[in-house]
């Protein structure tokens, strides 16, 4: 299908200090992941490839993104999203 | 009773198509009429026999039955010409701008309508969100082409006007498609290109959206209500269907006459709109359906929306048995775990009583009792010739009695001990709705131990509550183990107790404990009784010349032996503030070994939602029994400790002498004198003006925090000054009532009345009240009170405190319906979500939402606030050399 014109996006929103860190998992950590939670891949929570972030990792629909966020309970807590294509 | 293929897989809706709405039905309905002269009902009219049995008796010709079997039947109308359904006209118009207006093909080339279909179809398999959003995507797209790639047409841009009308923009001009144009369109649409345009075509072919047939529901649907006169009064429906028919004839005659081409088109266009107005009659665009006086009807939307529609009103909420309402009252005498039921509702409200060979004595003792005499029975089951026996109509009670057998049900009054859930709305947290065991009493009140008025907010001005009896042995224990009151004096929303003292609970806990406190034998032997203390009595703290025990002495007989505490109690402030035990102002409290050593108990050892106080790590650490046995056994001597002192105030408490009113009215003179300097400065233009505001708004914060200043000090001479035993002063400082906020108010003054957060302004034209010159800008003119309530207000003063009251007033109504919303709207976005055993978050269907509950996996209402462990209390625990 015809994907849209890629948006430019800077690469300061990294920087941002509300903007958590994100990092594609490789096959083999993906694969670790959804065996340490027993779910297939469509029951994580979904991020759209047309996120700004998910552009600026180049991410590709089907790749898992490990985001680490401040947590006020835990300190940080990991979370994981699947990139999709919409 | 449970093969295979009677098990649901699932549910799928779709379109009923027009074949489907002529194969069921039975009348086609051509007439407008509904009874002829002689009152029998018209055939062919909307209240044709054939529509189903309703009346008691009456044979249905359609099935034979007879009311209470007949399912009902449905009919139809042919429609002279087809009609757009609201609610499907959306997803018209989506097929209407993808597809080509010449050859209805979709708007894309072949490939890609085939490469799209497979990604369709495995999304919607595996994400069938997403499926969504491509479909929107699809539709986007093709409706960006101007040219179909098929057939080469030139596509013009239509514009749809909810509910039911479409342009075309032609070159010529805009024209109205008609439904019979749309429905040739939807018509020829491929089944690949609609299932890619998001319809499922074996389910809901396009076309089907345009109605050429319309189904008329049965009777039993719309029922004809019969009047006291014997009049016939027709349901809504039935009114809206007349309205339809009799337009459809309309225009079939303006066809069958060929009447003119704008007749007919006004004529169709109003059917059209009545169709529409038929399935919501509170469309826009759409005229509304009315009674003959002018009353909106009740049409088919309007049955299912809102909150007492169809859905929300009898599906997911129903009225139930077994349940009793009444006003609430207090009852500091009963357990927290208790709730004192009227007599008149213990016999009423019933419970199936088993007979199993241990109880079928007791079992003859209710029915032999009756329903008339507590503790008895109403009904009896004999599960032999499984009958109901209804005891208020049966004569011989005694023979009854004796022929029960094991396996029959009686139901029985309710009794002590029984257990019931007991709720007060709204409703907001699962607290709203706790077990109460059964306290049957005289009176016509619920009866409610005072302590747990938190977890319900409620109070006894008048307030009810509902009360539900649990039937089954299931039900029964569920509620006892999870739902039972001690169970839930933790809550799970913040980790601290929830249900405590308040009030005269914390007033009485600190006359109790407060160091000038010392009993005499009797008075120790009254507050223990209350109590229901078993135990001997301690070793008097004074010997000679009588012996006397402290308050703390009392305390500490009911606290666990190896407890200890190190807190600041609620007066630790201002004046009173103390860092650690060595506190001359007994503020600090200090427990070690179960007896109270050092400090006074307010809010914050025994209160209700103070996290972290005595009670809080009583039940954290002893168990939720062992604080609900403190509830009921200390509490109840504070409260009798309260009646005893007695606690009370007169004017004499809310006055102060002299020398401090003068001090105050010396403060509220520098102050005016300060504002009447600012305001000459202001008029001068000499003021110096607050970043980022204009001078007419710097003056006026300017005022407004000086005149907060100088509420701040009166204040504080206020309290300087009064009597720390003075009841009124007692309360506030303890937390039980009132803060020294209120205090001043009533002593010194009210201080400056705001509106909006603004000084008040508005009234009369450059001035709030006649009583001031225009654009006066001195603090007496815009809502500043110097008088307070001893005193007493002036007349200005009055109005200036009415308008700010009454902004609170609105606050709270307007907050309450949208706090209210908003739970709502929460609740039913998280209803589902599940805490699994592997502690991640799910979903419903299995989707992951978070990975850890709260990302740290605790369960809030174990902890200390928040926090698993409170290291200080291990570091103190086990340090200890004792």
């Amino acid at each position: 299908m015809p994907s849209r014109a890629r948006r430019r996006v800077s690469k300061k929103i990294l920087e941002h200090e509300l903007v958590p860190k994100h990092e594609v998992l490789s096959f083999e950590e993906a694969v670790e992941v959804l065996r340490r939670l027993g779910i297939p891949p469509n029951r994580l929570p979904a991020i759209s490839v047309n996120d700004p972030i998910v552009q600026l990792l180049g991410a590709k629909p089907g790749d898992i993104i490990r985001i680490i966020r401040k947590s006020p309970t835990a300190g940080e807590a990991e979370y994981y999203r699947i990139v999709v294509a919409f | 009773m449970s093969e295979e293929r009677f098990i649901l897989s699932g549910i799928k809706f779709g379109v009923l198509p027009p074949y489907e709405i002529s194969r069921m039905a039975r009348v086609t309905v051509t007439r407008p009429e509904l009874y002829e002269s002689d009152g029998t009902p018209v055939m062919g009219g909307p209240r044709d026999p054939h529509f189903g049995a309703i009346e008691p008796g009456e044979a249905c010709p359609v099935c034979g039955n007879r009311r209470d079997n007949c399912p009902g039947h449905f009919g139809k109308i042919d429609l002279a010409r087809p009609v757009l359904i609201p609610y499907y006209s959306d997803h018209v118009n989506a097929v209407l701008q993808a597809t080509c207006r010449s050859c209805s093909r979709i708007l894309l080339p072949d490939e890609q309508v085939k490469r799209m279909l497979r990604v369709l179809r495995t999304l919607k398999a595996r994400w069938p969100q997403l499926a969504s959003n491509f479909i929107r995507e699809i539709r986007k797209q093709a409706a960006q082409n101007s040219v179909c790639p098929h057939c080469g047409a030139r596509q013009y841009r239509i514009r749809y006007i909810r509910p039911v009308v479409f342009y075309e923009e032609r070159p010529e001009g805009e024209v109205r498609l008609t439904p019979i144009e749309i429905r040739d369109r939807l018509e020829k649409v491929r089944n690949e290109d609609a299932e890619l345009l998001g319809l499922d075509p074996e389910a809901s072919r396009p076309e089907w959206m345009v109605a050429t047939v319309l189904p008329v529901p049965p009777l039993a649907v719309r029922p004809p209500i019969t009047l006291e006169t014997g009049l016939k009064s027709e349901d809504d429906l039935t009114h809206a269907l007349v309205e339809i028919i009799r337009q459809n004839e309309r225009l079939k005659h303006y066809l069958a006459t060929s009447a003119p081409e704008t007749m007919v088109e006004d004529s169709w266009i109003a059917l059209q709109h009545m169709i529409a107005a038929y399935i919501d009659n509170e469309l826009p665009n759409v005229f509304v359906l009315q009674h003959r006086g002018g009353r909106p009807l009740k049409t088919l939307a309007q049955r299912l929306k809102g909150k007492e529609g169809r859905l929300r009103g009898n599906l997911s909420g129903k009225r139930v048995n077994y349940s009793a309402r009444t006003v609430i009252s207090p009852d500091p005498e009963i357990s927290i775990n208790e709730v004192g039921v009227p007599i008149e509702i213990a016999m009423i409200l019933t419970y199936p009583l088993r007979v199993t060979p241990e109880n079928i004595e007791e079992a003859r003792k209710y029915v032999l009792n009756g329903p008339y005499k507590w503790p008895g029975a109403t009904y009896v089951i004999k599960a032999r010739t499984r009958t109901k026996i209804d005891l208020r109509y049966h004569r011989n009670h005694k023979q009854l009695a004796e022929s029960l057998e094991v396996g029959d049900i009686v139901e029985r009054h309710l009794l002590d001990g029984d257990i019931v859930l007991f709720n007060r709305q709204p409703s907001l947290h699962r607290m709203s709705i706790l077990a109460h065991r059964v306290r049957v009493m005289k009176g016509k009140t619920f009866r409610l131990n005072p302590l747990v008025c938190p977890p319900y907010n409620a109070d006894f001005d008048g307030d009810e509550m509902n009360l539900h009896v649990p039937r089954i042995e299931e039900a029964v224990a569920e509620a006892e183990e999870i739902l039972l009151v001690e169970k839930n004096i933790k809550t799970p929303r913040y980790g601290g107790p929830i249900i405590g003292g308040r009030q005269d609970y914390i007033s009485g806990a600190y006359l109790m404990t407060v160091k000038t406190r010392l009993l005499t034998e009797e008075e120790v032997l009254e507050l223990l009784s209350k109590a229901g203390y078993k135990g001997d009595l301690p070793e008097p703290a004074i010997l000679h010349p009588k012996p006397l025990w402290t308050g703390k002495q009392i305390v500490s007989l009911f606290l666990p032996e190896d407890f200890s505490y190190e807190g600041r109690a609620k007066i630790n402030a201002g004046p009173l503030a103390c860092d650690n035990y060595d506190c001359f102002n007994d503020s600090y409290i200090v427990i070690r070994n179960g007896k109270l050593l050092e400090g006074v108990f307010d809010k914050n050892a025994i209160g209700a939602e103070q996290p972290n106080n005595v009670l809080h790590i009583i039940a954290l650490e002893y168990g939720d029994a062992k604080a609900r046995e403190l509830l009921d056994t200390l509490y109840r001597s504070f409260i009798r400790m309260l009646e005893v002192r007695g606690l009370t105030l007169s004017l004499s408490d809310v006055d102060i002498p002299q020398r401090a009113r003068d001090e105050i009215a010396k403060l509220t003179e520098e102050a005016k004198k300060e504002i009447a300097q600012m305001i000459k400065e202001f008029h001068e233009g000499k003021l110096e003006p607050i970043p980022g505001r204009t001078m007419e708004e710097s003056l006026e914060i300017k005022i407004i925090n000086r005149l907060q200043e100088l509420f701040r000090k009166s204040q504080e001479v206020a309290v300087n000054y009064m009597d720390p035993f003075n009841d009124v002063f007692i309360m506030a400082r303890t937390g039980a009532r009132g803060s020294e906020t209120n205090i001043a108010q009533m002593v010194a003054m009210l201080g400056q009345q705001v509106v909006r957060g603004k000084r008040i302004h508005r009234g009369f034209r450059k001035r709030t009240l006649a009583h001031f010159v225009e654009n006066d800008l001195s603090p007496e003119a815009k809502g500043f009170v110097k008088g307070n309530f001893r005193y007493g207000l002036r007349p200005t003063e009055v109005f200036f405190h009415a308008a700010a009251g009454r902004e609170g007033l609105v606050d709270t109504a307007v907050k309450t319906s949208q706090s209210g919303y908003m739970q709502r709207r929460l609740i039913n976005a998280l209803n589902d979500l599940v805490v699994l055993h592997d502690g991640t978050v799910r979903d419903a269907y299995g989707n992951l939402i978070q990975i850890k509950y709260g990302e740290d996996g605790v369960d809030p209402m174990k902890t200390y606030h928040g926090d698993p462990i409170d290291v200080d209390r291990l570091i103190e625990k086990y340090s200890h050399v004792r």
